[in-house]
């Protein structure tokens, strides 16, 4: 689904991702985990497109799209979320989504001045759209609430749908369940599974290792901008650089 | 969103009341102030697309406007071109200028982008001030010829002349009110909530961003166009960023983002500046503090503080009737957020 061959980002003299080749199968749950400034979040901008790898190539579906903008690379079905989702807060949760299918449709400008049909089958299928995702996160019952209203959890739910709303075969989420308790993130991860189940590829970045170790199908450990392992929870659990770099002793031996 | 059952009703009125209102009016000045308020509210509600909408600040918005005066003033003064040839090419004209500027500034984000327009502005004055030959430099055009008739409809006096800015105003409002309220709007509040989230929901930056700069530039050109058939004198002070900034005052007293707000914010600092002119220079002691009182207890401006207050009623109602119906299946809800 997704193959990266040797994936380098250089800052000037910092390099945030270094050599990394991986692939994440077709739906199935994979996560990235390690410390701060391990360059979890570059990676992911490296994919969705905002910046240009340094050296080496992004294949998704087996197509390159080594270097095209983000907007390309969501046309193609690589959606992503951030760590915090910036949504209009005087307008409804429904309103906020309704962009999020603009990709899909194909009205004009001129369509707009002249009120075309296309223009009003485009904007009745991005909001069929939007109350269907926003249904899809369990979201329907504060549709019509002010996005400034809802709680942090229903934000990140928001985000998901936002994402989930463009038509991907992959959702990048960045530190899903940052921000939200314990009971809010088992919930979250069940809404991960049921994408998967949806027949979606999920990749995540998240520090919550609990969360991680029960969802993940494949995880992914970056260092100092190096994949030090990669493999199921179990194997990543009891990898030696792992626990030294990340994890701890404690966890290892839990 | 908003209860729209009464939307029309209030929009009939209001236009009815711009339509009586030359009758009203104790002289023909106060038809002509009431003129000079509509086109810049014009100028105002295409500076407010990509400044309100979009969030980008463009603050060589006057100088577009200075282009579609000028296109009007020389081709009709200097060439004898008809003044709707002139007026359709003076819009095209401050479109395509607005295409290039966009497509060079627009690469620039945020405040960058608003100090390289504050450039391009300042050219555009430059250009015109210099270019004696073309443009008769710091004497300006004088003599620029009133709109010509439409059939038997003559725009040779005051009250003509009002309902042909008015005619244009509500056009203007109309075709804003169709892209805002579009997919393309959709797409361009995107951009001013976030570039990032944005660009991951698939839309191209450059292109919808260059799209609402050409938008404004073209109202820009168009009130430019108006004003020269109308005031019928131009100088090169027009392009000026000053001219920039009352736009903006405009749009920040009546509502950045919002449909009519520019119009409420240029009929009401139009008649404030009117109603203080025995101060003289003075007035900006009474025109300060009452802009700083604005922004501090309505930062949304006017429109902006009624839309919010609208709105949260609108989702308090809601939520009401779904708490009444929820009563028994609230078992059933719970589950499923779970």
């Amino acid at each position: 689904m997704l193959e990266i061959q040797g994936l380098t980002k250089r800052f000037g003299g910092l390099t945030a991702v270094r050599d990394v080749t991986t692939t994440f199968e077709k739906n199935r749950i994979n996560a990235i985990i390690g410390p701060n400034g391990a360059g979890k979040t570059t990676f992911f901008n490296l994919v969705s497109g905002y910046h240009k790898p340094t050296t080496g190539r992004i294949i998704f579906d087996g197509q390159d799209v080594t270097g095209l903008r983000p907007d390309q690379v969501a046309t193609l079905g690589v959606a992503r979320t951030f760590q915090s989702t910036t949504l209009f807060d005087k307008a409804t949760v429904l309103d906020n989504l309704i962009v999020g299918h603009r990709l899909r449709t194909t009205s004009t400008f001129w369509d707009v001045v002249l009120n075309t049909r296309r223009l009003k089958e485009d904007e009745h299928r991005c909001r069929a759209k939007a109350e269907e995702v926003l249904d899809f996160v369990g979201l329907s019952s504060v549709a019509h609430h002010l996005a400034a209203d809802i709680s942090q959890e229903e934000r990140k739910r928001v985000a998901f749908a936002l994402a989930l709303a463009t038509d991907p075969k992959i959702v990048l989420l960045d530190e899903p369940a940052g921000g939200v308790n314990p009971e809010e993130t088992l919930g979250l991860a069940e809404l991960i599974r049921k994408m998967i189940r949806k027949g979606l590829t999920v990749c995540l970045i998240e520090h919550k290792m609990d969360m991680i170790m029960s969802l993940a199908d494949k995880i992914v450990v970056l260092d100092h901008g190096e994949m030090i392992a990669e493999g199921t929870p179990a194997q990543i659990r009891s990898d030696q650089r792992v626990i030294e770099a990340y994890l701890g002793a404690d966890y290892a031996a839990a | 969103m908003m209860s729209k059952t009464w939307q029309k009703p209030l929009l009939a009125v209001l236009l009815a009341l711009a339509i009586i209102f030359p009758m009203f009016a104790a002289n023909d000045y106060y038809i002509y102030v009431m003129s000079l308020a509509y086109i810049m509210a014009i100028a105002a509600v295409g500076l407010n697309l990509i400044l309100g909408y979009t969030g980008q600040l463009n603050l060589a918005h006057a100088g577009f406007m200075a282009i579609g005066a000028y296109t009007v003033g020389i081709l009709t003064v200097d060439y004898g071109v008809p003044y709707w040839v002139a007026f359709v090419i003076a819009g095209l004209l401050s479109a395509v200028i607005g295409f290039f500027a966009g497509l060079l500034s627009l690469r620039l984000k945020g405040h960058f982008f608003s100090i390289f327009t504050l450039c391009v502005g300042f050219m555009i004055y430059l250009i015109i001030e210099k270019w004696d030959t073309l443009t008769h430099g710091t004497v300006g055009i004088i003599d620029i010829p009133a709109p010509t008739g439409i059939g038997p409809i003559r725009f040779d006096n005051t009250w003509s002349q009002y309902y042909l800015v008015l005619f244009f105003l509500v056009v203007s409002l109309w075709l804003m009110s169709r892209i805002v309220h579009s997919l393309l709007g959709r797409a361009f509040i995107a951009i001013r909530n976030g570039e990032d989230l944005a660009e991951t929901l698939g839309i191209n930056l450059m292109r919808t961003k260059v799209l609402a700069f050409v938008l404004s530039t073209f109202y820009a050109g168009m009130a430019g166009a108006l004003y020269a058939g109308f005031v019928r004198f131009i100088g090169p002070a027009m392009a000026l960023e000053s001219h920039t900034f009352d736009m903006i005052a405009f749009i920040l007293v009546g509502g950045i983002g919002t449909l009519f707000g520019p119009l409420l914010g240029a009929i009401l600092l139009t008649w404030l500046t009117q109603s203080l002119q025995f101060l003289q220079d003075f007035r900006m002691i009474v025109f300060g503090p009452l802009l700083i009182l604005l922004v501090m207890y309505f930062p949304q401006g006017l429109i902006g503080y009624w839309r919010e207050r609208q709105a949260r009623r609108a989702a308090a109602s809601m939520q009401d009737r779904r708490l009444q119906r929820s009563v028994i299946g609230s078992q059933q809800e719970v589950g499923t957020n779970a």
